[in-house]
């Protein structure tokens, strides 16, 4: 299993690092190509608009585009406002792979960055993060914070408007490698028995390190 | 720690966000929409690019507030802004007119020689400029959540970034492989901290990140510090004093992510029209350089 991690623009290296601490296999993806045999993908935090002029200048947005019908994208911040439907504050498009809508820089400006603690067990940085202001129905909001959804599953892919990858705790990084494990496993052996819904509840847990290495 | 506490880790947080990426030198609110319709990842308010404050003399100074406003009104991107070194009121205004970062800069003139500014005492993150590892441990012992090399700021001359990046990294190396009981002399040496000289004999690398600045004018430059080991480039001078602004911005944005690609950095190398003139940085008086303000 290999994941690969937008490298355009951003802390793609921060995501590469969790990844490997987890025992899994890191690419950085600059390219089309560089899609080809990855089994997920991370979207990176960074400046959403950097990234945007970069994938369609590099024909990089059809590309993820058709990646994410069919593989697992996990976006984080920046990603989020890729990956989400509609984007305001201001208005911008994006890959609309996830039902959510996101409004830019809306906690303000760096001045209203923060560190917090979500449901006392995730250590949550947000860095002039984005507010996702809609959630779709088959959307599920795994945590909030004042409220407001900070970590969604839609189908395939999981977005977070904070970082996970600055932190030590890789309990979200771990949901979505074991996401990306079970579709790759599911697709290299055949089905025993019913298949089991792919929306089953993940935990988000306090996991600091990996049990066992993943391959 | 200093560099581990919650409000630090906030400050690097934007820094980390900014990697890879290209802050661009803009003197109003035109110059920000283009640097940002090119893909820039920041931009940086100033009254005069270096290369004018270079040629015109006088007095540079933090750049009028309504400058300033009227480029964080424009662009959705971050904004930077320079404050002089050891102004710390200067530093006060930037904060309350919520600036996302604080440049103390030796392009402007200095405010005071001795002293820099205690940059912990803020809550906005601050960048400041280093020619050496102690220079960059100094100023991260100040409270600065990120570095950026100086090299020769108006030159379009790459040689001080190159000469800067090299000493930084090759400092680094040094300190990895010493013993422990050597980096207290070492810190002596380098007139820094001996928690942060131990960071970085840990580490391999400062606990901040480390970008590069001051004479880069081409896509080849950028993708050259790049190689040295910079982490994101700052474009001064050398986007609003070429020919063709608008392609050279695209073009450095694109060398900055493909540095490791020789094709691609072909790619956006073509077109460019001419870069901005250079200076020959030997033929500088001492008085002349900028590099040398601070300590």
């Amino acid at each position: 299993m290999t994941i690969g991690v937008l490298a355009l623009q951003g802390d793609f290296a921060a995501h590469c690092e969790a990844l490997k601490r987890l025992g899994v296999a890191a690419r950085q993806v600059r390219s089309s190509t560089d899609l080809d045999g990855i089994d997920g993908l991370i979207i990176p935090g960074g400046e959403s608009t950097t990234m945007l002029k970069l994938l369609q200048d590099e024909g990089m947005f059809e590309s993820l585009q058709a990646f994410g019908s069919a593989k697992p994208i996990f976006g984080t911040c920046a990603g989020a406002i890729l990956l989400a439907k509609n984007v305001t504050s201001p208005e911008q498009p994006s890959l609309k792979l996830v039902d959510i809508d996101v409004e830019r820089n809306a906690y303000g400006r760096q001045i209203d960055s923060r560190v917090v603690m979500l449901d006392g067990k995730v250590e949550a940085v947000f860095i002039r993060a984005p507010i996702i202001r809609r959630v779709g129905d088959r959307a599920r909001i795994l945590l909030r914070y004042n409220g407001d959804p900070v970590l969604v599953q839609d189908g395939l892919h999981l977005v977070s408007t904070f970082h996970p990858e600055l932190t030590a705790n890789l309990s979200i990084h771990q949901m979505f490698v074991d996401k990306v494990a079970q579709l790759t496993s599911r697709k290299n052996s055949p089905p025993a028995g019913p298949a089991k819904d792919h929306d089953e509840s993940p935990s988000v847990g306090s996991r600091k390190e990996p049990s066992s290495p993943k391959s | 720690m200093l560099y581990l506490d919650e409000q630090f880790r906030v400050k690097v947080g934007l820094a980390e966000m900014l990697k890879g990426g290209v802050i661009m030198d803009v003197t109003n609110a035109e110059q920000a929409v283009i640097a940002e319709k090119a893909g820039a990842a920041a931009v940086m308010a100033l009254e005069r690019v270096p290369a004018d404050i270079r040629k015109e003399g006088g007095v540079a100074r933090m750049a009028p507030v309504s400058k300033i406003r009227e480029i964080m009104s424009a662009v959705s991107i971050p904004v930077m802004a320079k404050a002089r070194i050891g102004h710390f009121m200067e530093a006060r205004v930037l904060e309350a007119l919520k600036v996302d970062y604080i440049d103390e800069s030796e392009v402007l003139t200095p405010a005071d020689e001795e002293h820099h500014i205690d940059k912990r005492a803020f809550k906005t993150p601050f960048v400041c400029g280093a020619r050496n590892l102690g220079e960059a441990l100094r100023r991260i012992a100040e409270g600065a959540a990120m570095i950026r090399t100086k090299g020769e700021a108006g030159s379009g001359n790459i040689v001080e970034a190159v000469r800067h990046m090299r000493t930084i990294m090759k400092e680094i190396k040094q300190l990895t492989v010493l013993g422990k009981e050597e980096l207290a002399s070492e810190a002596k040496r380098l007139q820094a901290p001996l928690e942060l000289v131990q960071y970085v004999a840990e580490h391999g690398k400062l606990p901040v990140p480390n970008f590069s600045a001051g004479g880069i004018a081409t896509p080849a430059d950028a993708a050259l510090v790049m190689q040295l080991g910079a982490e994101a480039v700052f474009v001064g001078s050398g986007i609003f004093k070429s020919s063709d602004p608008e392609a050279r911005a695209r073009a450095i944005v694109k060398a900055t992510t493909y540095y490791n690609d020789p094709e691609k950095l072909l790619e956006a190398s073509e077109e460019l029209g001419m870069g901005m003139p250079g200076i020959d940085v030997s033929k500088l008086s001492e008085t002349e350089l900028l590099q040398t303000r601070g300590w």
